[in-house]
């Protein structure tokens, strides 16, 4: 609290400052001066409630969860998340599946759509003229304005099948014959699996990484590019050896943001994922993930076990989307802060 | 000699670069054809389910004629609802971190959380409002739709209120108190008033942002078969319709659910470029 009184007092001593000048004065009647002090003390009390009520929002969900989770913890144990069953007959669960493919699926994501996004980012930043940099931002943030129905519907209806046909054969022959990483890209070429959530995903991720990193790559001196550039230095070197360690921690906050977005992201996924409780080496397999299993299966399940066993894997998600996010968004603000420091 | 090496190694780097930047047009060509892709298949599907009685019937068993007028009206009255909740509660919210707040610890401690609130997983949210109100009436209702929809809504519009109010010169505060407006005054009538044109943009926003959210529907609002305006009851809503719809194997049920999902899209594309009109506007 004292900090808090301090940071006002420094922050606005206009406002300290003026009832005292109004009794100096004389001209304003005391009681009117406490009326207004009196409005001004329920009003920021008001206003702090609102932010309480933000701030308890977050702890609530967490508490009601784990509330709700309880009798499934408390049956299963840790055991719960190592292992692998789900049988609503038997009422036993075990949710490394759906962990399993919520992990997977966003590593696909994160592989694809961070490339993706660095490119994007850099394109932008550097090379786009300056006509189009409004439109071409504007249409990449478009791209997470589009309900993630909507990429479930047109996941399920156009692009599965057409991954089916003209890419999974391809990559099975192609990539499935190398050595280790081959029983990634082997698999009934279905079109519907972990692999094509993953992919998605990284459609769905690309415009949230690629804000950050053109926000971030916007915030270097023009001073240091251009020293670059008087040695010499070709626009990619200035990118890569000036750009990029100058803004590093921004960037990786950038791609746990999206991290962050794709563990939790549900209907898309739930569209293409194909909802089997299984683990199996290959990518192109039906899986599930933990947003797909509570879409699917929550209103259905009738047991108290399966649904507590259902809630305790929303836990699990949003306990690991909370850290990953809290990480990111600490990088992104300590590269905020070191900026205003440096200039 | 030497200058043969030096002419290779500028020549490597020059094709380094060429390659990268080529890569990098490939890239955003990439986005974009991903973008357009989505949005023709959209309105191919869509255009072609557009009907008036999509907009005059409910919502049909199989194999008959309906539309998704209850759906529609069903979503307006969450998403106003949800509205409703959140505006007040985020721009009072805004206002705290923005004007009392500041730096203390709580105003950070809410910045921080509201921010990670802003990505949360909905469904997660959706779950919340399940354990917390569902649960406890047992009935799925309307209301618990539009406060998960709140939930979502309440961040952004906290975001962007923060955000705007910083923007404010100290001088237009300063000139207020001058004149002897109390805080509550300076704030509600001069630097609120001020950047309404942004807190209308954030709020624009939120209600984009929550349109088209499925997820949390599903374990609060449910569905329901008929026109209901019963708030308190589970209600039919577009989002969790479109759902339905698309997974069904009934083609009738498949070609409104691509009409619902053209609808939603186009009111959130709407709302995305109208927000985006009245944020460029007052600023400059």
């Amino acid at each position: 609290m004292p900090a808090d009184a301090a940071s006002i007092s420094i922050d606005m001593p206009i406002g300290t400052a003026r009832t005292p000048a109004g009794t100096r004065s004389g001209a304003p009647p005391p009681p009117r001066a406490t009326r207004a002090q009196w409005g001004d003390t329920l009003f920021e009390g008001i206003t702090r409630l609102f932010a309480l009520v933000v701030l308890g929002s977050l702890a609530a969900i967490l508490v009601a969860l784990a509330i709700s989770a309880w009798p499934a913890l408390e049956q299963f144990g840790p055991a719960f998340f190592f292992t692998n069953v789900w049988n609503p007959v038997k009422s036993e669960f075990g949710g490394l599946a759906p962990i399993y493919g919520t992990l997977v699926t966003s590593l696909i994501a994160l592989a694809i759509g961070v490339p993706v996004s660095f490119g994007i980012a850099i394109f932008l930043t550097e090379m786009c003229p300056p006509v189009l940099k409004r439109p071409l931002g504007t249409a990449v943030e478009l791209l997470a304005a589009i309900p993630s129905i909507i990429y479930g519907m047109w996941g399920l209806f156009i692009f599965a099948p057409w991954f089916a046909d003209h890419i999974q054969p391809g990559l099975t022959a192609s990539l499935g014959k190398l050595p280790v990483v081959g029983a990634l890209f082997q698999g009934a070429p279905s079109g519907i699996g972990l692999m094509t959530a993953g992919i998605i995903l990284s459609v769905m991720v690309i415009p949230f990484i690629a804000s950050v990193m053109r926000d971030v790559f916007d915030v270097v001196p023009p001073v240091l590019k251009e020293s670059a550039y008087g040695l010499g230095a070709t626009t990619w070197e200035v990118v890569w050896n000036v750009v990029l360690p100058y803004t590093r921690i921004g960037v990786i906050g950038g791609i746990m943001l999206g991290l962050g977005r794709a563990l939790g992201e549900t209907m898309a996924v739930t569209f293409v994922i194909g909802n089997a409780y299984r683990i199996s080496a290959g990518l192109f397999d039906p899986g599930n993930s933990i947003a797909s299993a509570l879409a699917n299966e929550f209103n259905e399940a009738a047991d108290p076990v399966h649904r507590a066993s259902l809630i305790a894997l929303g836990l699990v998600l949003f306990v690991l989307t909370f850290i990953v996010l809290a990480c990111s968004r600490m990088l992104i603000s300590r590269l905020a802060k070191g900026e205003g420091a440096r200039t | 000699m030497a200058n043969a090496q030096a002419s290779m190694v500028y020549r490597r780097r020059m094709w380094v670069n060429r390659f990268n930047l080529l890569m990098s047009l490939c890239t955003m060509a990439f986005g974009m054809i991903f973008l357009l892709w989505i949005l023709f298949v959209l309105f191919a599907n869509g255009f072609s389910a557009l009907s008036v009685s999509m907009f005059t019937q409910s919502t049909p068993p199989p194999g008959s004629a309906g539309g998704l007028a209850n759906a529609i009206a069903g979503s307006a009255m969450i998403v106003a609802a949800a509205t409703f909740i959140s505006t007040p509660v985020g721009i009072l919210a805004g206002i705290y971190l923005a004007e009392f707040g500041r730096n203390g610890w709580l105003a950070r401690t809410t910045r921080f959380m509201n921010d990670i609130l802003l990505s949360a997983p909905s469904i997660v949210i959706g779950l919340f409002v399940y354990t917390v109100y569902v649960a406890k009436v047992q009935h799925f209702s309307g209301w618990a739709g539009s406060v998960a929809l709140a939930l979502i809504a309440v961040p952004v519009v906290v975001r962007t209120t923060e955000n705007m109010l910083q923007l404010v010169p100290a001088s237009l505060r300063e000139a207020a108190v001058a004149l002897g407006a109390p805080m509550w005054k300076v704030i509600l009538m001069v630097t609120l008033r001020a950047v309404r044109g942004g807190v209308i943009t954030g709020v624009l926003l939120a209600v984009a942002r929550i349109s088209g959210e499925t997820a949390p529907l599903l374990f609060t609002a449910l569905n329901n078969q008929f026109a209901s305006a019963d708030m308190n009851a589970p209600i039919a809503n577009l989002p969790v319709v479109i759902f339905q719809f698309a997974l069904s194997p009934y083609p009738d049920w498949q070609r409104l659910a691509w009409g619902g999902a053209l609808l939603i899209t186009a009111a959130i594309l709407v709302l995305n470029v109208l927000a985006r009109t009245l944020a460029g506007r007052p600023q400059s």
